[in-house]
């Protein structure tokens, strides 16, 4: 995907509120058809990010561009190409499935003919064919979730921002959401999806990784994790917290973390410290079942960039 | 732990709402120490059990025992023993730290002769020193969230709920707070987790995975991982990505396929034949192969595995 044009383009953008920094000096790019990921925790600048990229929003500094058009110069060309999806869309909970589509197709001016075809394209890919009568207030949340894409896309744009769209929607409903993301990508819509939860930026093409407003890390999920120094090793045992005590102070550790039924641990070099791991449990008589690496997670990349908190109590 | 292990006991347990069976005939035990997790799609059931655990609502049927004690015959009793901790942490920003204790302190019944020392260790555990008179609302998330734990557990109950603790909260904050709850589980505090956030449930010792009311798995991370799966997860490279989806889907012996990024999360029924034979079957669609190798599984192939398959079956009695 090198070689297609850049679909946004976001350069040194900021924004200030007060003395909060929401978003610090960011940039990357994001290539036409690529879906790509804002991923962090609450307060990293997703959605003051997204807002700006929208054109809704005036950044304080930088400048960024959105399928060709300038977010500050020509914030109205950007709006005529994106569709923005924000954490609370504006679906009419009294209005059923069919009405809040035919309610959006209107706002952009979407010819009848047009709004029937697409609506029954985008409610099957949705698997919502059968619930287009139903209330929207009495939807899931991931049915709500598919809806509101639904009603962003009913006039084919070529840019989709969304704004944490799986928050609150189960795993299988979010495999059905990523579905379609990918449908779109693949007929050449560009899609900034963000998102809080790390293990879900594992799907998408290239991913940003933000914390407190600034870019710590962005590359293809792959590619970053191969990056990653050191090596995350998955003890398996019965015992999680004695293992925790057992490993504490060995040589060559940088994190150790207690799960449920084991602990995950990052050491600088997995085939010298695999060994002698191995070796401590046995000599503090601790029963396991595995010691094994392990690919590193997003939040274990997270974590190696942000590094421990002074003074840690963990 | 010498002492009687099950901390809380479900034996067949049904709540019927009208006609509509939102917790169908579950039964499962939880040890004293324990961190056992709740799963499952929203509308599964999860709230309803635990609103019963808490002695909210009552069973339509069924025993279900929390700390020794009957909660149909004795829910004012159950509530004393137990903290509870929601998703939107309930504190009051307009209030201190320390205003936040003192009004759960006295909301759980905690006494003036107690209150003193649980204050001293509320503070300490959330990492609050020093912060002790700063308003709730200047606060970072992951104080707030610790300091919410801490009037949660005021009262030293014995069993602990916990509602999407950790949702948003930066990745070192969320290991922190896990930590805690851990050390807190060693001293024999048994916890409840209900999440649809996987990895808030690889911190759990045992899940419990609910689907329409009915309890469709139990057991460790890694036993899920090893035995809800009939086959495995294959790692599958193959361009173009549109036709390749659609082909692996039709792949004999594929469950499930998935976009990861610029490659596919195959499930399939059995890894050795897959590897043998996926090669072949999608050079034959003109299809470009890359790498095709087995990765482990995570608990969100698990749950769609479990939950998928579960629903395809339609909603068979138990």
């Amino acid at each position: 995907m090198a070689e297609s044009p850049a679909a946004i383009t976001v350069d040194g953008l900021t924004k200030r509120f007060g003395s909060l920094i929401a978003v610090d000096r960011l940039r990357f790019t994001v290539a036409t058809g690529e879906i790509f990921c804002l991923v962090g925790p609450d307060g990293a600048g997703k959605t003051t990010t997204m807002r700006m990229l929208a054109g809704v929003m005036a950044p304080d500094a930088g400048s960024a561009t959105v399928a060709g058009c300038d977010v500050v110069r020509d914030s109205e060309g950007v709006k005529n190409h994106i569709s923005y999806m924000p954490q609370r869309f504006g679906l009419y909970e009294e209005l059923s499935v069919d009405e809040n589509i035919r309610f959006y197709a209107d706002l952009f001016g979407i010819s009848r003919r047009e709004r029937e075809q697409r609506a029954e394209q985008l409610l099957a890919a949705a698997g919502m064919a059968r619930f287009r009568d139903r209330l929207a207030g009495q939807l899931s949340g991931g049915m709500k979730q598919k809806l509101g894409l639904s009603c962003a896309l009913i006039h084919t744009p070529r840019v989709l921002l969304l704004d944490e769209p799986t928050t609150g929607v189960d795993p299988v409903s979010r495999r059905d959401f990523w579905r379609i993301l990918y449908g779109l990508a693949a007929e050449g819509v560009t899609v900034l999806a963000s998102t809080a939860y790390l293990d879900e930026a594992e799907r998408c093409h290239r991913l940003a990784l933000l914390h407190k407003g600034r870019l710590l890390l962005c590359d293809a999920p792959a590619r970053l994790k191969a990056a990653m120094p050191g090596a995350v090793v998955s003890v398996t045992a019965p015992t999680p917290a004695a293992v925790r005590d057992a490993l504490q102070n060995m040589p060559g550790l940088s994190s150790l973390l207690v799960v449920g039924d084991g602990v995950h641990l990052v050491v600088d070099d997995a085939e010298r410290r695999l060994p002698a791991i191995r070796e401590r449990l046995r000599a503090a008589a601790l029963p396991f079942s595995e010691v094994v690496q392990v690919m590193p997670t997003i939040e274990d990349l997270f974590v190696a960039s942000v590094g421990s908190p002074a003074g840690g109590d963990a | 732990m010498s002492e009687p292990a099950a901390a809380v006991v479900v034996k067949d347990l049904v709540k019927r709402f009208g006609t509509f069976t939102a917790v169908d005939h579950v039964s499962f035990d939880a040890s004293r120490g324990e961190v056992l997790g709740f799963l499952g799609p929203n509308g599964a059931g999860k709230s309803t059990i635990i609103r019963i655990l808490c002695g909210l609502l009552h069973p339509t049927s069924g025993e279900v025992h929390v700390a020794g004690l009957d909660v149909t015959r004795d829910p004012d009793a159950v509530r004393a023993q137990i903290g509870y901790m929601s998703q939107r942490f309930s504190l009051y920003n307009d209030l201190t730290a320390v205003e936040n204790l003192r009004f759960f302190g006295g909301l759980y019944g905690v006494t003036a002769a107690e209150f003193a020392s649980r204050l001293q260790w509320a503070i300490e555990m959330s990492g609050l020193a020093g912060r002790e008179t700063a308003l709730v609302a200047t606060l970072a998330g992951g104080w707030k969230q610790r300091l919410a734990l801490g009037c949660a557990v005021l009262h030293q109950p014995r069993i602990l709920f916990l509602d999407e603790p950790t949702s948003g909260v930066d990745p070192i904050s969320r290991r922190q707070f896990w930590d805690l709850i851990h050390r807190m589980a060693a001293t024999g505090v048994t916890v409840f987790v209900s999440t649809h956030y996987m990895d808030e449930a690889e911190y759990c010792n045992r899940l419990a995975l609910v689907d329409r009311g009915r309890l469709v798995a139990l057991g460790t991370p890694s036993e899920l991982k090893r035995t809800t799966m009939t086959g495995g997860l294959l790692l599958v490279e193959c361009e173009p990505l549109g036709e390749a989806l659609v082909a692996l889907e039709q792949a004999p012996g594929v469950l499930e396929a998935a976009i990861f990024g610029d490659a596919f999360h195959v499930t399939v029924l059995a890894i050795e034949p897959a590897l043998r034979e996926l090669p072949r079957y999608l050079a034959a669609r003109g299809l470009r192969c890359g790498r095709i190798i087995p990765i482990p599984l995570s608990l969100e192939d698990v749950f769609v595995q479990k939950v998928g398959r579960e629903a395809a079956a339609g909603a068979m009695p138990a």
